[in-house]
């Protein structure tokens, strides 16, 4: 017994704090900073847009980037849910063309007003989410083979909804507003001045709790610099869509949902249980947690998610046709999360990353217009970019793995 | 030890998986501020009997008294509605996630999110509480909000054990805790199991290694072939006579008169 202390303490003196630079270099390579990660990726890839093409970085071409990005980012805040767990589902990019043909049919064929026809899309995607959650769980199929099912059925849908026309357009104010609508200068401050209102907000606030319940971590530079850092990207933003045409209605709703999400997967307990079940689904199950009823809540998210990044799609194109949620839909709002740190072996990751991710993506796609490169030109250099980045994804695990158990 | 009303004591237990006679008329008692070291050859019925008492198995017969009061356990929710905690071997601990939300996980505290409309974690509570328990225990970790996957073997264990304890059980059974641990985690969490029976919980320690299984505890169970073979107290005891329990020569000894060696 007496030799506990000594023992208790042997092991101090060899703990020296490294120095801060290594720390954060240490946390960079092993992915936790992956959120730094992509900004320097996307400073890099912006870079070299802007020396190849000048007009890359105008406030018009900026904003084009913003509304491009928004159906697959809203279609991507459901795939993170999905990887987080470790599960994957190839069916969004279907789903998302589905939810819109249902959407847009009702609208102009049944003359259903636009806000039944919107929330009949939205329940159609949260319905099949539901459904292919249910045929995962019970019967034990891996969720790729039965998401690539359903991709199948769901594309195979899409061709019955649309009938012999093969096209819907979509003419009504509502849906084709919801990509097409942009807010004057001064709401784009208020907006931009709320945001970051609520965000520094929070942010003291839960370090002034830290600070008075007297707990670790302290300081106040952390806070203040994210703070900044936020502030400044808002204002930004703002200052360059205001240029252009003004703070567009669907990158408003973009933002929106990934604050939603981002705050359910970190603050409230069945984010935290997406992320134990995705970390060690046996572990979850032993705490107590319903893992099936959790793995079909999360394709049940999924699949509505798609069908809001498709409705989105819809307004944008001012259509629905045959290849709605077709194409590289589906790989690029997988890629998107990917790109920004998400785990494919569940996990690990997080929603507003994946807003970085889509940027990636966008800004590649977007870019090589720019520079009239053909189609087999983007979609192969698309495919090196999502390669490159699982293999960051599955180096930095296997150096989580050595550093790990000491 | 005063041990004269066992906090779990176990009668006549008996569980048959098909042909195999796992356990066979066992009689168990643990008591409160106890550690009793249950050990056994492979397939004595060591598991079989831990799983049997976190009511992962059923038993064919047996009875069971929680505080001199006659039970059933009829599965895990029951063990822990009672107060029996069990930390298995693997842990079952999630590497993603950091101490904090491992000891929580399941059980996490919630209060009103912003303007009352959503339930949201309440991080500050549940990191006091995390606090106060390990230091309660003198579990020294880094930091609380490290990742799990982050800790040595014997840091996990402890955080392991530390878990168990939220539910504030009365019995706890470890599964082999110091199993691939170091010397000097060894040490952490055999100093870690004394300060839980210090604080008065019957524990129960299974494990394969002799030194310390008498180093840490207070009784020594030994099953053999699913009955109870033989139980020592620990300070009177010495380890020939525990191995020959564990292997069988006491037996020979005692019935065939040819075994001369281990029993006294």
């Amino acid at each position: 017994m007496s030799s506990t202390p000594e023992q208790a303490a042997a092991p101090l003196p060899e703990e020296v704090k490294p120095p801060a630079w290594l720390e954060v270099l240490r946390r960079f390579v092993q992915g936790d900073l992956a959120s730094l990660r992509v900004f320097v990726v996307l400073a890099v890839i912006w870079a070299i847009f802007q020396i190849e093409n000048s007009h890359f970085l105008t406030a018009q071409n900026l904003t084009n980037l913003f509304l491009q990005i928004t159906a697959v980012g809203l279609i991507s805040v459901g795939v993170v849910y999905v990887l987080l767990l470790g599960e994957i589902d190839l069916s969004v990019g279907a789903v998302s063309g589905l939810a819109a043909a249902i959407m847009a049919v009702l609208n102009v064929k049944h003359g259903w007003s636009p806000y039944t026809a919107i929330a009949a899309g939205v329940v159609a995607g949260l319905v099949i989410g539901l459904v292919q959650g249910f045929f995962f769980t019970q019967f034990g199929i891996p969720s790729f083979v039965v998401t690539l099912a359903g991709l199948l059925v769901w594309q195979g849908a899409l061709l019955k909804v649309l009938g012999s026309t093969g096209t819907v357009n979509v003419t009504d104010g509502k849906i084709t507003g919801l990509a097409n609508h942009f807010y004057s200068d001064t709401i784009g401050w208020i907006v931009a001045a709320i945001v970051i209102a609520i965000y520094a907000g929070g942010t003291l606030l839960a370090w002034r709790r830290r600070v008075t319940a007297g707990l670790a971590d302290q300081q106040l530079a952390g806070p203040i610099i994210r703070i900044v850092l936020a502030a400044a990207a808002a204002i930004a933003a703002i200052a360059v869509v205001n240029n252009d045409r003004g703070l567009p209605l669907a990158v408003l709703i973009l933002l929106a949902f990934v604050g939603g999400m981002e705050y359910v997967a970190t603050r409230t307990r069945f984010g935290r249980h997406v992320f134990a079940v995705g970390g060690n689904a046996e572990a979850a199950r032993r705490a107590g947690i319903r893992i099936n009823a959790m793995r079909i809540t999360v394709f049940g998210i999924a699949g509505t998610m798609a069908a809001i990044g498709g409705i989105l799609a819809a307004s944008r194109l001012l259509a629905v046709n045959q290849n709605s949620g077709g194409s590289d839909l589906l790989l690029l709002a997988i890629a998107g999360p990917v790109i920004a740190g998400t785990s494919l072996f569940g996990g690990r990751g997080s929603v507003w990353t994946a807003l970085l991710g889509a940027l990636v993506i966008g800004s590649i796609s977007n870019g090589m217009d720019l520079l009239a490169l053909e189609s087999s030109v983007k979609f192969m250099v698309t495919g090196g970019v999502l390669l490159a980045a699982v293999i960051i994804d599955a180096l930095a695990r296997r150096q989580r793995q050595a550093a790990g158990r000491v | 030890m005063n041990s004269s009303t066992p906090l779990l004591a176990l009668r006549g237990v008996s569980k048959r998986f098909g042909a195999v006679q796992a356990l066979d008329g066992v009689d168990f008692e643990v008591a409160a501020g106890e550690v009793v070291g249950l050990v056994g050859d492979n397939g004595a019925g060591k598991s079989t009997l831990v799983k049997t008492i976190s009511g992962i198995y059923s038993p064919d017969a047996g009875e069971f008294f929680f505080d001199g009061q006659p039970v059933s356990i009829g599965g895990p929710t029951d063990a822990a509605v009672l107060g029996i905690a069990t930390v298995y071997q693997d842990l079952a601990l999630c590497d993603n996630l950091d101490v904090v939300a491992n000891l929580f996980l399941g059980h996490e505290e919630v209060a009103a999110g912003p303007a009352g409309l959503t339930r949201q974690l309440d991080e500050i509570e549940m990191e006091h509480r995390s606090e106060e328990l390990l230091s309660n225990l003198a579990v020294t970790i880094p930091s609380l909000r490290n990742e799990v996957g982050t800790l040595s073997g014997g840091q996990r264990q402890q955080v392991a054990v530390a878990r168990s304890l939220l539910g504030e059980p009365k019995v706890v059974l470890l599964d082999e805790p110091t199993a691939a641990l170091g010397v000097a985690q060894t040490a952490q969490v055999l100093a870690l199991i004394r300060r839980l029976r210090e604080r008065g919980l019957g524990v129960l320690v299974i494990s394969h290694n002799l030194a310390d299984v008498f180093e840490v505890t207070d009784r020594i169970f030994v099953l053999r072939l699913g009955r109870r073979a033989a139980s020592f107290a620990t300070a009177s005891a010495n380890q020939d006579d525990v191995v020959a329990a564990i292997t069988g020569a006491r037996e020979r000894a005692a019935t065939g008169g040819n075994g001369t060696g281990g029993a006294r």
